[in-house]
């Protein structure tokens, strides 16, 4: 399988999406950081974003040259504005976390543990 | 070696109609969002992440392009890139005292984390390697891979009408006979929920109003506590 001379196919995409989405559960794992996590979370919606818009392509090699159609960038972009939303609430959260606690580590952030 | 060289010249020569671009383009800008998602993970200096996750996002707004959804990648760029990211940024500077620019993970959390993702990573592989309906070989044509432009279809399906194949007009799709509807309702939707969204970030991030030192010395004289 030749990646320079063969046609880019939607297992192409699929792979780079399973990478994305993998580094990004890693790094809502692995970081203490706060933002480190949102970091995280942007990546995972990357990940399932790149796979959308492969399964919408009209020019990506496949059985079935178009399995969604335009419904698949329809929902990368849906995807893509609540991806916004979302950043926007979670770094409001963090800025609050970070006036109350005077930290960023989420590992401080224990109030309600029982 | 002169076999070796001959071997090489008809490789390149048989190969020469077609190194394929796309493919070669594919590969760099799948190459440079993987690795530096990587180095998000990787990193441990905030600032330093933020700017990795800028260059990744970015390279997939590349594979947006070479996939014929150019006005997907474009709203990539603008939205994410230009917009959440730099929301991002801004609290990276807002939090950025000195213990916090690196916090350490223990080493026992990241190699059980590296366990895990492999783990993940191999049953995603594992699915998008195999999967009957996505990797077949059958070659769409490269030349006909010239895409129609999505912008026009995109929008009119937003405010309702599909260009391929409408409900409300009963026409069917002209490439495989299907109706499909619009989305107008997803998107107004989409629309209120980013207003109330923001407007509930607005309020959360507020500057709190302290009270100011007199007022507590007044309700310390008078035990009035409120």
């Amino acid at each position: 399988m030749n990646l320079l001379s063969d046609p880019v196919g939607v297992s192409h995409y699929l792979v780079v999406g399973a990478l994305l989405f993998t580094t990004g559960v890693v790094c809502m794992v692995v970081k203490r950081n706060a933002l480190g996590v949102l970091m995280g979370i942007e990546l995972v919606l990357n990940g399932a974003n790149v796979n959308f818009v492969a399964f919408g392509s009209p020019v990506l090699r496949g059985e079935q040259a178009s399995l969604l159609g335009l419904d698949g960038q329809a929902m990368a972009l849906f995807v893509i504005l609540l991806a916004a939303a979302e950043a926007a609430v979670a770094l409001a959260i963090t800025l609050n976390f970070y006036n109350n606690h005077a930290t960023v580590d989420v590992d401080r952030a224990d109030d309600l543990k029982g | 070696m002169m076999q070796a060289l001959v071997a090489t010249h008809t490789l390149l020569a048989a190969g020469s109609p077609g190194i394929n671009w796309h493919g070669f383009f594919f590969l760099l800008f799948a190459l440079l969002a993987c690795g530096l998602a990587l180095a998000v993970v990787l990193a441990d200096n905030v600032v330093r992440m933020a700017f990795y996750l800028v260059l990744s996002l970015g390279a997939t707004a590349g594979l947006f392009f070479l996939a014929g959804a150019e006005f997907v990648g474009a709203m990539q760029l603008m939205i994410y890139v230009g917009g959440t990211l730099v929301l991002l940024i801004f609290g990276v500077m807002l939090t950025a005292q000195e213990p916090f620019v690196a916090i350490r993970t223990s080493t026992r959390d990241k190699v059980l984390a590296g366990v895990v993702g492999g783990a993940l990573l191999a049953v995603l592989l594992q699915a998008a390697l195999t999967g009957p309906a996505w990797s077949g070989h059958t070659a769409v044509d490269a030349s006909a891979g010239v895409s129609q432009p999505t912008a026009t279809p995109l929008g009119m399906a937003l405010v309702g009408v599909r260009v391929d194949g409408d409900v409300a007009s009963g026409q069917p799709s002209p490439v495989d006979g299907q109706v499909r509807s619009g989305y107008l309702l997803p998107f107004e939707i989409v629309s209120v929920h980013l207003l109330v969204v923001l407007v509930g970030a607005a309020y959360l991030a507020r500057t709190k109003r302290r009270k100011s030192s007199a007022s507590v010395r007044d309700e310390a004289l008078t035990g009035v506590v409120r």
